[in-house]
């Protein structure tokens, strides 16, 4: 009497224990997992997208990897964002002197029908010399802003013209292609630049 | 015609003190600092200016909008970033500026968004800005023009 119960309560605690272990299972790495609002990028080896730099060169995520990546979308119509972050970008550049070498820096345009190759040529020109300008047709951007999980959305102004709302955090990936982390909008040097740092040394890390 | 000279003295004295302190309360007070802006490259682009609003007054004023030669359709933006990271503009209407406080356009926030250029926004040159208040008081200020890749006043 008493042993059976004993392995009764057994039975139904190991039961219970792979009933919580599934359940818990099903609820974070499951089909019941929860669709994030802000979804992680997919690693770059899992995108698959095809652009034009703004040499002329044809690009996509695999010219990204072996260097660690900083990745920004934004338009060349953007008065305020958009020059601010890849002014931002430049002097984090500046701060990291010749580490910003072994990087990709790479400005991948949401409004190609205004940003033609010519555009992003003149545009980043003006910024540090890093900072590439990708851009090519629209399915294709739409396919880049998809696999790092970016939104963009044309908006009418008054008088005729349009903006773009889009996701303005700033990317950052090892030389593997995982994701390390994103800058916010406007975030401050001392927060952005060690971020950076850590994009750089998970190349070392990943040498050894 | 004995009455006639003292009407036009009181008249007078209502046109220099009384009338006109009522015609501006508030914008006289108003300074307008750390201006700068962005080349543009064309016209074809919306340009952005930055500036410092600060009320050194006792009343609070009210910001209703922008002139400039430079450019058609000046107005006062705001960028805001929602919890996705996806960053928006929208214009901001009246901005009321209380006494003894400031309102700062800067990158990230706020910023005078230039559209419908007339000129290019070349690199050394200034440009006039106008604010204007709701007591009527405008003030103009030279906005210097700095690099596309400025960063602040200072470049």
């Amino acid at each position: 009497m008493q042993r059976r119960h004993v392995v009764q309560y057994g039975a139904a605690g190991a039961g219970a224990l792979a009933l919580m272990l599934g359940v818990g299972w099903w609820r974070v790495d499951g089909p019941g997992a929860p669709k994030p609002a802000g979804q992680r990028p997919l690693p770059l080896s899992a995108m698959d997208f095809r652009l034009t730099d703004h040499e002329g060169n044809e690009v996509g995520p695999e010219t990204l990897i072996g260097r660690p990546t900083m990745v920004f979308f934004g338009f060349t119509y953007c008065p305020d964002v958009c020059p601010t972050t890849l002014s931002d970008i430049s002097g984090w550049l500046e701060d990291l002197g010749d580490e910003a070498a072994r990087m990709n820096v790479v400005f991948i345009t949401v409004d190609p029908e205004r940003d033609t190759v010519e555009a992003m040529a003149e545009y980043v020109g003006y910024f540090h010399p890093a900072i590439r300008g990708w851009t090519g047709p629209a399915n294709q951007v739409a396919r880049a802003a998809e696999g790092f999980r970016a939104s963009y959305e044309r908006v009418p102004t008054e008088g005729g013209d349009y903006t773009m709302n889009h996701t303005a955090s700033v990317f950052l990936f090892d030389a593997k292609g995982e994701l390390v982390t994103m800058i916010d909008y406007h975030e401050p040097r001392e927060f952005a630049v060690p971020k950076i740092r850590r994009a750089l040394t998970e190349v070392v890390e990943g040498a050894t | 015609m004995k009455k006639l000279p003292y009407i036009n003295g009181l008249t007078l004295v209502l046109l220099l003190s009384g009338m006109s302190i009522p015609a501006f309360a508030g914008s006289e007070d108003v300074v307008v600092e750390n201006a700068w802006s962005r080349a543009s490259i064309g016209v074809n682009r919306p340009g952005a200016a930055y500036l410092t609003v600060r009320n050194t007054g006792n009343e609070a004023v009210t910001l209703t909008g922008l002139t400039t030669p430079l450019a058609v359709m000046p107005q006062i933006h705001e960028t805001k970033t929602n919890a996705d990271g996806v960053s928006s503009m929208a214009p901001v209407g009246e901005m009321t500026i209380d006494a003894g406080e400031s309102v700062a356009l800067e990158p990230g926030g706020l910023h005078a968004m230039l559209m419908k250029l007339q000129n290019p926004m070349i690199e050394g040159e200034t440009f006039p800005l106008t604010l204007t208040f709701s007591d009527g008081g405008e003030v103009t200020v030279e906005v210097p023009i700095l690099g596309i890749a400025a960063r602040g006043p200072e470049g």
